[in-house]
């Protein structure tokens, strides 16, 4: 990766750091509503996966906490913010908010706010592709809690019995909500749920992006070329509470600390800085130019946009124009036995 | 025109699907290699091979989670769940995630998914295989809901279904697969949407849904022998519920009859009646009247089982009483 590069992709991560930190300003101005899950400290995990795939070109899907593996996959920021803002404009025509950004355009195909649900829906991805003899690949990005449900056993046995290329990302941040992942997993390491099913499987530092490139990169080969699904486990941490109504009362100090001395921005910043790639002064200027690109695009966007009319209240549930050949109506009088 | 079972025309839709579209599959548990547990798919695993009827481990809800996925990227999945009642095991992919994700996306994605099931009771298979859950679905927007009576309907209508672009439920009865009826033997589709008058009558509507159309009939036969001339209405979808056809007939007739085999609570009767009472009260001469299951979960002794789901002279006394004969 050449210094150009690497200077993006630490902008990319600082934009998604204050990205989520102007959605939570509009939270508190009840410009956004619902539920709001930020992905503040994770940043390296989507940034290096989604730089090892191929964006537009391979499927991504993921839970409720979607707006940075939307943007990294190719949706626009502008189109992210005015969702959360419930305009027409929205990647999904503000008719799903927060946990339900979509933009097939660009093969992100959906935010998720049930728990595991999209695992069965990145197999399928997966089927697509191989049944079309494509090399796209299928990449689910799921947090800790949700390999608890029936949903990963299903899917991971069936992915691995027809080797659909799905890449499946753990976000390992140790929590489900409040439960700490020890008191809610018989096995803490994640990648090690998955060896019954004949998935190979790794766990890496999630806060390295470097780390997280790398092993992502050696990843989406094996899924690419074929050779079944892979599973791949991130530790990492969420910097701010599980959603705006959570306080984080139930992690202690210390830990968040430490946590954040491994805030990824930091090392990454850190790292391009001792190898003169960056000085502090070119970071200054990326978070100036970061600030007034969210400022004057990408909010005033979102602001000036119309809200949906309420006309349209039925619009979407069903295909707005369908054939008529399968749905009729029915010639009156037609008759069989 | 040929006379075939219903299977067998689930079978035909399944055959011209799957030659006209490579992106047609069909998944589900043992409906390859072992032919389908009603043979709907007997033949198609040495046809069409593994990778296009693709049989399923017992995992409800994922594999029908990965027929949605790659539905919504461009593939036409057929998918079959062995009994309505383990349906249930796929409520969270079927309701929370193919019905809304056309809405929920702002229509920029969506789940052309068939899901084929029989729901109803069979034969003393008891309380966990005799459920009917026909009203669950359709309350439940972003989904269509099909009810094929006989042989025509569950061809035409799986095809309709296959090529539509929206999940679409079709629910098929234990009782019926061997059921016989006329199939043009050139392709046929049917509509997903619109009730159909299967027997013209002046005197009492009677209105049923897949297995209950033929104790409306029966019935209709029974009022015939007494002078009575009833018209049999199958409302084929129970969603969207095709409203004006119902109130055409309950029009003519002003006297209405819903038979069910599910039980009666939020169940299609209730439903049916709130939709005559918003379009034709007025026409109306006499209450309508619900058949419908007993509020038990289904029993096993066969006697029980018997007075627990309705049958062709439940719906001939509920016309008669409509008709103030009683
Ligand atoms: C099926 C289901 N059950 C419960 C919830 C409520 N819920 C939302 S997020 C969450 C925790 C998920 O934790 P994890 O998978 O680790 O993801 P994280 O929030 O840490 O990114 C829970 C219990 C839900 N949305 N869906
Ligand atoms: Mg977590």
């Amino acid at each position: 990766m050449n210094a150009s590069d690497q200077k993006r992709l630490l902008r990319e991560m600082i934009f998604y750091r204050r990205f989520e930190e102007r959605t939570f300003e509009a939270y508190m101005e009840r410009k956004i509503g619902g539920f709001l899950h930020l992905y503040s400290g994770q940043e390296a995990v989507a940034t290096g996966v989604l730089e090892a795939a191929r964006c537009g070109h391979d499927y991504v899907i993921t839970g409720y906490r979607d707006h940075i593996h939307a943007i990294k996959a190719g949706a626009p920021a502008r189109e992210v913010m005015a969702e959360l803002y419930g305009k027409e404009t929205g990647s999904s025509r503000g008719r799903g908010g927060s946990m339900h950004i979509f933009d097939p355009t660009v093969n992100f195909m959906g935010g998720y706010a049930l728990v595991g649900q999209p695992f069965p829906l990145a197999a399928g991805l997966a089927l697509a592709c191989k049944h079309k003899g494509t090399d796209q690949i299928a990449i689910c990005f799921l947090g800790d809690g949700a390999n608890n449900q029936g949903t990963f056993h299903e899917t991971l046995n069936m992915a691995s019995l027809w080797k659909l290329p799905v890449l499946f990302v753990c976000e390992n941040n140790l929590y489900a909500i409040g439960t700490r992942i020890d008191r809610s997993s018989a096995v803490t390491d994640q990648y090690k749920r998955v060896a019954a099913y004949n998935i190979p499987s790794s766990q890496h530092d999630g806060q390295d992006i470097d780390v997280v490139m790398a092993s992502a990169g050696d990843a989406v080969a094996h899924v690419r070329a074929g050779r079944g699904p892979y599973f791949i486990e991130f530790m990492t941490y969420r910097q701010r509470g599980h959603s705006m109504s959570d306080s984080n009362a139930y992690r202690s100090k210390d830990e968040e600390r430490e946590w954040l001395e491994r805030d990824p921005l930091k090392i990454y910043g850190e790292r391009l800085k001792k190898a003169g790639i960056v000085t502090d002064k070119d970071i200054a200027a990326m978070e100036k130019s970061v600030l007034e690109e969210i400022e004057n695009d990408i909010v005033r966007f979102a602001e000036e946009s119309p809200e949906p009319r309420v006309e349209d209240l039925n619009k979407y549930c069903l295909d707005d124009q369908p054939d008529p050949r399968w749905i009729g109506p029915l010639a009156q009088g037609e008759q069989h036995g | 025109m040929a006379e075939i079972a219903y299977w067998e025309a689930i079978r035909r839709a399944h055959d011209e699907e799957l030659a006209h579209d490579r992106m047609v599959i069909a998944m589900g548990e043992d409906i390859g290699v072992a032919g389908g547990t009603y043979k709907a798919t007997s033949g198609l695993y040495q046809k069409y091979g593994a990778d296009r009827i693709i049989d399923t481990p017992i995992s409800e809800n994922s594999y029908t989670g990965i027929g949605i996925g790659a539905s919504m990227a461009g593939m036409r999945p057929i998918i079959e769940i062995m009994s309505i009642n383990f349906a249930l095991l796929a409520l969270d992919t079927l309701i929370n995630a193919a019905a809304k994700i056309r809405y929920m996306s702002g229509g920029r994605a969506s789940c052309p998914i068939v899901m084929r099931t029989p729901g109803g009771t069979a034969h003393q298979l008891a309380a966990q295989h005799s459920a009917r859950l026909a009203r669950m679905f359709m309350s439940t927007p972003g989904l269509r809901v099909v009810t094929p009576r006989g042989p025509l309907d569950a061809y035409g209508m799986l095809k309709s279904a296959v090529r539509c672009n929206d999940p679409v439920i079709i629910i098929e009865h234990e009782s019926m697969y061997n059921m016989r009826g006329e199939v043009p033997d050139t392709e046929t589709f049917r509509p997903l949407e619109g009730a159909e008058i299967v027997r013209a009558g002046t005197d009492v509507t009677l209105i049923g849904y897949n297995y209950s159309v033929h104790l409306c009939l029966a019935a209709a036969e029974k009022l015939a022998a007494m002078g009575i001339s009833a018209e049999v209405l199958d409302l084929r979808a129970l969603r969207p519920i095709d409203r004006d056809t119902i109130r055409r007939s309950v029009e003519k007739t002003h006297k209405a009859v819903i038979a069910e085999e599910d039980e009666a609570t939020v169940g299609v009767g209730a439903e049916i009646i709130s939709v005559i009472m918003e379009e034709c009260f007025f026409a109306l001469d006499a209450q309508p009247v619900r058949v419908h299951a007993a509020d038990v979960p289904v029993p096993y002794n066969r006697q029980l089982e018997k007075a627990a789901i309705p049958n062709a002279d439940d719906v001939l006394a509920a016309a008669l009483k409509v008709l103030g004969r009683v």
